[in-house]
């Protein structure tokens, strides 16, 4: 129960508030507490599908507005480790928290996605029958229980962040268009763009600019480092160039653990990762 | 004021929509003013039989209203919903049963027959309270809407779906029928409850009550409609349809998918209930034979050929599929079964969309060309 921040909180006894269950839940800034600096904590994490061991007592931090990097060839745990982050694979040991307080592990996907971790899928995933717009509607931040949305529509504000969010991944004109008929690459801005509505502290991109153009790429790499800093960003990657374009650091994943970390010069150079995946 | 700004909402891009709720607004003036007023040798009149027979396909357009809100939107394949549709015709059929009274064949005052022959001697608990029509009401949706809830919330938590789903709906039913075939469940077993004779004292044999049976029907159609357009309008709406189209992406933007399935399954489930205490009172009686597999899978049949995802279009395909099977049944009734196989091949060889797919790519077509 260590997550849960109302144990964490004796001193709150407030005189003039009589019932103690009357306290406002915790707002999301309270609820995963950065003060250190790190946005995930993963320990130790182990996985394993049938004797195979896709995460092997892996251990790995991410810094509050960090880009960094995840590399590693096939097979190495790379979608493994966001399975276990977004709460789709329970890991057989190991801890994971998101900020200081919130225990992963025992969340929900739901829960730790509104709790501001966005993931994007290696295919690009978007609601093909809905509009771009609807799109953006549907991923925003909000209350997104039943009987809310049966009532609810887009306030001033709401429609706001929608434009701003379009202007972002640059599919302003498109708006309207339905998500099917968009272009590979746009489907992908499009995905970034629905992780964006979630306002996600943390955000999990899988391949981003798998078959995508050259021209894509590089419009894609300057999102992703606009991005950062606002937000943590987490990017897997296999294409080499795409890494270097925008890496500050590198983690290097082998047969389910970290091989190498650090700036993309220094693992380039690093001779452990060369005989294992830069092949020379 | 604000009923015309939901109106709108509800109305606004919606042709079929309002196409589909002008017919009924005719046939609902024009077919009881065509039996009560108009003589009975005039060319014009119709029989109190068509009445009823046409009242009992609106039944069947709610009920394939029911699985589309389901099936189109949530894309939920139900293969058992015609035991919602059943359970909603038992307990409309109870009520009626308690309105028998000293009528029966046994004379008895409290008991309905097929218990004076079982020689119970006194009514089972659950039959309380259907004596009362408010009460019969509540729980023509109420115990579907609960099945519903418990059956979908077991399922869907389970992330039970697809073709799995299915199988299980469909022995949902087939266990429901069972169950209701046996005597000593006390609802008539083989025979089910029939000889009914009147509802809220008025006699189910008159003219007067099948058209205001009729009329109901036709209400009930036009605001299952509302309903079901007012839940996929609104964004409750397209969160169902974006379950249907990419389940776990929903799941990764921070929605409980299940809770959506739920709530749409159950919802579902109390139409499809309403549309069989309807039916009962305007076919004259309720039996395990309506629990078959093999209505549910018609049922399926009526809203592929009538079209998915359009709600209009799975009211015409029940119409439709259930027009020629009175044709078939009274001139070749061994030919039935397999047009009705046949339909299913060609809808989903050639007609992926239905009927309403066909029209509007006729009309797509006219518009480019």
């Amino acid at each position: 129960m260590a997550d849960d921040p109302r144990i964490n909180r004796p001193t709150q006894v407030d005189p003039d508030r009589v019932f103690n269950f009357l306290v406002e839940p915790p707002t999301r800034e309270e609820l995963i507490n950065t003060a250190r600096g790190v946005i995930l904590y993963l320990e130790d994490i182990s996985v394993s599908f049938d004797g195979f061991r896709a995460l092997n007592e892996l251990t790995l931090y991410i810094g509050t507005g960090e880009l960094r990097c995840i590399i590693g060839p096939n097979g190495a745990g790379k979608t493994t480790l966001m399975d276990v982050i977004t709460g789709k694979t329970r890991p057989d040991w190991g801890t994971a928290y998101f900020g200081q307080r919130v225990n992963l592990l025992r969340r929900s996907e739901p829960e730790i996605a509104s709790m501001g971790i966005g993931r994007k899928f290696q295919k690009p995933t978007v609601f093909e029958q809905h509009t771009v717009h609807e799109n953006l509607e549907l991923a925003m931040e909000s209350d997104k229980r039943v009987w809310n949305t049966l009532f609810c529509s887009l306030t001033g504000e709401e429609k706001d962040r929608i434009g701003e969010v379009l202007e972002l991944i640059s599919l302003s004109e498109l708006v309207g268009k339905q998500a099917g008929a968009l272009s590979h690459g746009q489907k992908q801005w499009l995905e970034i763009g629905m992780l964006l509505m979630q306002n996600p502290l943390l955000l999990l991109v899988d391949e981003p600019v798998a078959g995508m153009t050259q021209q894509e790429t590089e419009a894609t790499a300057a999102l992703l480092t606009r991005l950062a800093g606002d937000h943590s960003v987490v990017v897997v990657e296999h294409d080499m160039e795409f890494v270097r374009s925008i890496a500050r650091q590198v983690t290097v994943l082998h047969e389910g653990s970290v091989l190498a970390e650090g700036p993309f010069d220094a693992i380039q150079e690093d001779s452990k990762v060369r005989e294992v995946y830069l092949g020379s | 004021m604000l009923t015309q700004m939901m109106l709108q909402r509800l109305m606004d891009h919606d042709r079929g929509g309002w196409v589909f709720l002008a017919v009924l607004l005719a046939i609902g003036i024009l077919v009881p003013v065509a039996n009560l007023l108009v003589p009975a040798d005039s060319f014009f009149h119709i029989p109190t039989y068509t009445v009823t027979l046409l009242g009992k396909y609106l039944c069947f357009a709610l009920l394939a209203l029911s699985l589309d809100l389901v099936w189109g939107y949530c894309g939920i394949l139900s293969l058992g919903h015609g035991a919602f549709f059943a359970l909603g015709g038992y307990a409309m059929g109870m009520y009626l049963m308690r309105q028998i009274g000293t009528r029966g064949v046994y004379g008895d005052p409290e008991l309905p027959d097929f218990m004076v022959f079982l020689n119970w001697d006194s009514l089972p608990w659950y039959w309380y309270g259907f004596d009362q029509f408010w009460f019969a009401a509540l729980m023509v949706m109420i115990v579907p809407g609960a099945l519903a809830f418990v059956f979908g919330w077991l399922a869907f938590r389970s992330r039970v779906s697809g073709v799995y789903l299915s199988i299980m709906t469909q022995a949902l039913t087939y266990a429901l029928m069972l169950a209701f075939f046996r005597n000593e469940l006390g609802f008539g077993g083989n025979n089910g409850l029939t000889d009914f004779k009147d509802i809220l004292g008025a006699s189910l044999q008159s003219d007067v009550t099948r058209v205001v049976l009729f009329v109901c029907s036709v209400v009930a159609l036009a605001l299952g409609y509302l309903v079901c357009r007012f839940i996929v309008t609104s964004k409750l709406g397209r969160v169902v349809t974006a379950v249907r189209d990419a389940e776990a992406r929903t799941r990764f933007i921070g929605y409980r998918v299940e809770h959506y399935q739920v709530c749409i399954f159950t919802v579902s489930a109390v139409i499809a209930g309403i549309a069989g205490a309807l039916y009962v009172p305007q076919v004259g009686i309720i039996n395990p034979s309506e629990f078959q597999p093999l209505n549910s899978i018609e049922l399926v049949v009526w809203v592929a050929l009538g079209g998915r995802a359009t709600l209009y279009g799975a009211a015409l395909g029940a119409g439709l599929v259930n027009y020629i099977k009175t044709v078939l049944t009274g001139a070749l009734p061994e030919v039935w079964l397999f047009v009705l196989g046949a339909l299913f091949v060609i809808v989903t060889v050639a007609l992926p969309r239905g009927v309403i797919g066909i029209w509007r790519q006729l009309r797509l077509r006219e518009n480019h060309g």
